[in-house]
């Protein structure tokens, strides 16, 4: 597959983090049972109007600025007209000429460790549409308009994307994005995060985009990136073997793992836009979007910086480390309670403890390893309490019992031996036992050291201070 | 007889207890259910609820309260959503439609004490001038029952013009208060866009519907609409400025009023006998003390299409709603989606909404919305800069309301564009969103005559101030058809 | 005053008519099903209309801002968020044609 490129575009829907609907005061909460937060407004009754949410049009100010992005001084809201019965009132308020939000950037890290940097065309504010349900029901849909109304922010990239894994780059940084903002709760499975993405292919070297396929609505990042490898493979062999790509909607079905074509979308759609006459168009001062500007938090990109800086984590430590605002906070927490060791903090932060939360599907911010207990294991780990390899015991046993590491170290009796005395008085007991490897080593059998390290080790139930132990081995050994 | 007096008159008897508003109220509904036959002016008679809110105002009134218009019969065009009672628009598509909530006009008239004997007979979905796209049967004119009343608020004025009620609710797109005002020999006032909430008024074109009152005399318009007007915040086109007192400053003289005559409005369209009537308004308005000159609106001969672009436009999108889902007609047994959506609303819808849902579906499709829609847009600036430029040089624009008197039933339902153009001379101010008023001002061949007063954005109060001096020197607000009288 | 009932024509007189199919994709777009006997008659009125307003290509508009609102340099106001609706399904679904375990109901839509 060599000799062609893809182009990828991607339009990603973040339903904004308001208690109300974008024009109507409904519960925009999630979960409900069907249409019981479907008010007149929402459901489109007659003679009802729309009226703009504040709150959704702060949070597009500040995504735009945390993008860089124009605020538009003047914005205005369009009908886009067609028929759907999760649409209410036949067409949906969007906007169209004059977004909130336009040209903008997001920097992603490529898997060489550069970093690329992605257009944002735009940033518009939009209603969502209710959901059909097809259930349970033989012969007909059931329509909850629960979801009509609730406010989106349709963020449309650049074609800028190259790969299936720079578009999940692109999108996953949206989402961290989205998240340090606090205006979207990201959460794909409830579809408050999703993902409409525009493929194309062209031979290497033209600058003539191909013919595109939408496809429609994936709301994991695994399924955007199996999606549009799918998509890329089907259309290069499609054109290899003769054909064209028609410019289609197609939706991914990941249980066979393939995109196919929305027949019933197939027909062309005119969505004869034109400005809503029921809202006016809004405008924003300075004084406005400079106070918006002035409340954004520090940004994943500037704290990754950051904690290269200031605690001399590599680059790639510190993007894994701000993928959220809660784990950094976290990784934070615990770093100052070891000002010596920030990277064995992030060893700790990335490692161990990451790998337990992913096993019970946690989020760092379920509070199951407060950064303070963590932070005292670290602590005993710095003031050689205890081993390294023990440490990985105590955090098991913390981790199972919610004890902090003293206590853990305390019960088990895991604290280190320091005392020479003792150490020394071990490994003549090892030395007694093994009279035939002692007299190897001592033939000149140099890796047998390990043998006896080990023997040690076993005999002191891990604890001896491995320092202490190879000097005192060193010593012993050659008699 | 009761029925004869001016809604200001009946309020302030109401409030001296000289006359029970259940009594009045009998009357009116005995007058209603003895008109409908004839006039048709009512698609549904709330006795019963009349009957109870009546009692209520009686009793208020008894204790020393109730509101401004306590105990005083209206009536409401049936695009006004009315909680628990139904509210059709002059459709089949909203035959059974029951609205759960009231619109802010109905909700502030209710609060000011005004009494509901129905729901007023209206074109369908408030779309054309002569009431006759109801689904509900066309509105006679109480002047001569072969006649139009004029529309789309032709049950507002007949039920006004033969004194079933004193005051009714109106809605204006195009001319829908002032042309059956005129055709009917009553009062109407179009308030500035954004004046009056159009928070459960059922929408035709949205950037150009403005709810207002149709009433026997200025005072009583100005009456109706001080209690109907102001801020809402559900609606995000409502201006948040204050209402001024309209009643109050009614009788000052009009000495130094800056009349400008319309010079555009008197080209040869104009029937001759009407404007002999604008002619005889204009030099009584001069004896006032009012100082009349020529004004000319030179773009006001492309307001007729640019709104025949615009209306249609905004009513295509408005009118997708009713679909058969949620509420309205839903067509039988559906065969599947498009089945249910194309027959319910081909069946729901009658012919001219068809039309206009068409004519806005096509002027908003690709390919043709930089030539129609846009364009229309750009020629609405121009208009609006007529106006204001005019604005500019006097305090309200004079002309008629319509180019002849009422026509008869049936007489241009065939060509659109005849009917269309009956609007000519009202549209121009739905463009620019200026209050516009009609006044009766005599007769040609028996048929009332409106004069037409335009103001600035938010100049009512000046509007209903030159109306009223005008009908204090004139009684052609008076006059009431015989068969009503 | 401009006549318009004899002049909304192009300058060779010609009507601009729209054709069967335009009139049908129309209808289709704003889900209308015209019987096949009134095509003719919407085709003769809509083409008079849009002849009609077909007038307004002879304004000269250069440099004029389109206006969509009577009110010109009013901007949108904002509502605070906060929820002011509560569950209204019961008394909202009383006009519904459809309705089943509190969903609205239509015709199997097939994806």
């Amino acid at each position: 597959m060599s000799g062609w490129e893809t182009v990828i575009g991607l339009e990603i829907h973040a339903q904004l983090a308001t208690r109300s609907k974008i024009f109507s005061g409904a519960s925009s909460a999630y979960g409900a049972a069907p249409n019981t937060q479907a008010c007149l407004v929402d459901l489109g009754y007659p003679g009802v109007l729309p009226v703009l949410n504040a709150e959704a049009v702060r949070m597009a100010v500040r995504f735009g600025t945390a993008i860089g992005a124009r605020i538009a001084r003047q914005s205005v809201f369009a009908r886009k007209n067609y028929f759907y019965p999760d649409l209410p009132k036949g067409y949906q308020i969007s906007q169209y000429e004059l977004p909130i939000v336009a040209h903008g950037a997001i920097d992603i890290v490529l898997d060489d460790g550069s970093v690329k940097r992605v257009g944002v065309t735009r940033a518009h504010l939009e209603e969502d549409a209710g959901k059909s349900l097809h259930e349970g029901l033989p012969g007909v849909t059931g329509i909850d308009l629960n979801r009509a109304g609730t406010p989106l922010l349709e963020i449309v990239s650049e074609p800028q994307l190259r790969s299936a894994k720079e578009a999940v780059a692109y999108m996953k940084k949206v989402h961290t994005l989205v998240r340090y903002l606090e205006i979207c709760d990201g959460n794909m499975q409830e579809g408050s995060f999703r993902c409409d993405a525009n493929v194309s292919v062209r031979p290497k070297g033209s600058d003539k985009l191909g013919t595109r396929a939408e496809i429609k609505n994936v709301n994991s990042f695994r399924f955007v990136e199996k999606a549009i490898q799918y998509e890329v493979t089907r259309q290069i062999e499609l054109i290899e073997s003769g054909g064209t790509v028609v410019q289609e909607t197609r939706l991914y079905d990941p249980d066979k793992g393939e995109t196919r074509s929305m027949r019933s979308k197939e027909e062309a759609n005119d969505y004869r836009y034109f400005p809503d006459p029921d809202l006016l168009p809004l405008t924003l001062d300075e004084e406005y979007i400079e106070a918006v500007g002035a409340q954004l938090p520090e940004l994943p990109d500037a704290k990754a910086a950051r904690l290269v800086a200031q605690y001399g984590l590599p680059a790639y430590d510190a993007g894994v480390l701000t993928a959220s605002r809660e784990l950094a906070d976290y990784y934070e927490a615990v770093a100052r309670a070891v000002p010596s060791q920030p990277k064995l903090a992030a060893n700790w932060v990335m490692g161990d403890l990451s790998a337990a939360l992913n096993k019970e599907g946690l989020d760092i911010g379920a509070g199951r390893m407060p950064a303070e207990r963590l932070a005292g294991l670290l602590t005993r780990i710095v003031d050689e309490t205890i081993s390294g390899k023990i440490a990985k015991e105590v955090f098991e046993a913390m981790w199972a019992s919610g004890d902090s590491a003293d206590r853990v170290i305390e019960a088990k009796g895991l604290k280190q031996i320091t005392d020479g005395a003792a150490i020394e008085r071990a490994i003549e007991e090892v030395m007694a036992k093994n009279p035939a490897q002692l007299a190897e080593y001592r033939a000149g059998k140099d890796k047998l050291f390990g043998f006896f390290v080990g023997q040690v080790m076993k005999a002191t139930g891990g604890k001896a201070n491995p320092a202490q132990l190879n000097e005192l081995l060193k010593k012993k050994l050659p008699g | 007889m009761i029925h004869r007096h001016t809604l200001t008159r009946l309020a302030a008897d109401l409030r001296a207890r000289k006359l029970s508003s259940v009594e009045l109220v009998r009357t009116c509904l005995g007058r209603i259910e003895a008109s409908q036959p004839a006039l048709n002016a009512f698609i549904s008679i709330t006795a019963e609820q009349a009957l109870d809110a009546a009692q209520a105002a009686d009793r208020a009134l008894a204790r020393g309260d109730g509101g401004p218009l306590a105990g005083v019969p209206i009536g409401h065009k049936d695009l006004f959503c009315t909680a628990g009672v139904r509210t059709t628009c002059g459709s089949r598509m909203l035959e059974n439609f029951v609205s759960p909530y009231d619109a802010t006009v109905v909700e502030r008239l209710k609060a000011a004490g005004a009494v509901v004997l129905g729901k007023l007979n209206m074109d369908e979905f408030a779309m054309g001038s002569s009431n006759e796209t109801s689904y509900y049967g066309p509105v006679h004119n109480p002047w001569n029952t072969d006649m139009v009343p004029g529309g789309s608020s032709g049950g507002s004025a007949a039920a006004v013009c033969a004194r079933l009620i004193s005051a009714a609710t109106a809605t204006d797109t195009g001319g829908s208060i002032r042309q059956p005002a005129a055709l009917c020999g009553v009062t109407g006032i179009k308030p500035t866009y954004g004046r009056v909430s159009r928070y459960g008024m059922i929408a035709f074109a949205s950037s150009l519907d403005q709810g207002g009152v149709i009433a026997a005399s200025a005072e009583d318009a100005a009456l109706m609409l001080r209690e109907m007007a102001g801020f809402d915040r559900r609606d995000s086109t409502s201006v948040d400025a204050p209402v001024p007192d309209y009643v109050a400053g009614l009788e000052a003289p009009l000495e130094g009023l800056k009349i400008g005559v319309l010079k555009e409005f008197f080209d040869e369209g104009l029937d001759p006998d009407n404007e002999r009537c604008i002619r005889e308004a204009l030099s009584v308005l001069a004896r006032l003390g009012a100082g009349l000159r020529e004004v000319s609106l030179p773009n006001i001969s492309l307001s007729v299409p640019a709104y025949y672009v615009v209306a249609p436009a905004e009513c295509s999108s408005n009118l997708a709603r009713y679909d058969g889902v949620r509420f309205g007609h839903r067509c039988e047994s559906p065969r599947d989606l498009q089945d249910l959506y194309k027959r319910s609303r081909s069946e729901g819808f009658g012919a001219e909404v068809k039309r206009r849902i068409m004519t806005g579906t096509y002027v908003l499709s690709t390919g043709y919305y930089d030539a129609y829609y846009l364009k229309a847009q750009r020629v609405r600036q121009l208009i609006a800069a007529d106006f204001q430029r005019a604005f500019g040089e006097v305090d309200l624009l004079v002309g008629p309301a319509t180019p002849t008197a009422a026509f008869p039933l049936g007489s241009k339902v065939a060509d659109p564009i005849t009917m269309y153009l009956n609007d000519i001379y009202t549209i121009s101010a739905n463009l620019a969103g200026v209050p516009a008023m009609s006044i009766p001002c005599g007769f040609a061949q028996g048929l009332p005559v409106g004069l037409q007063l335009i103001g600035p954005h938010f100049a009512e109060q000046r509007l209903l101030h030159a109306a009223h001096r005008y009908q204090l020197e004139t009684d052609w607000h008076l006059r009431i058809p015989e068969r009503f009288a | 005053m401009y006549d318009f009932c004899t002049d909304f024509r192009f300058l060779d007189g010609t009507l601009m008519a729209l054709t069967r199919a335009q009139v049908e994709s129309i209808a289709h777009l704003a889900r209308l099903e015209l019987e096949p006997a009134e095509i003719p008659a919407f085709q003769d009125k809509l083409s008079r209309i849009v002849d009609f307003i077909g007038e307004l290509e002879r304004a000269d508009t250069s440099g004029v801002a389109p206006m969509a609102h009577p009110l010109s340099g009013l901007s949108q106001r904002l509502r605070p968020d906060a929820v002011t609706e509560g569950d209204g399904r019961e008394l909202y679904q009383r006009n519904a044609p459809q309705v089943a375990s509190g969903l609205y109901l239509v015709p199997k839509v097939i994806e």
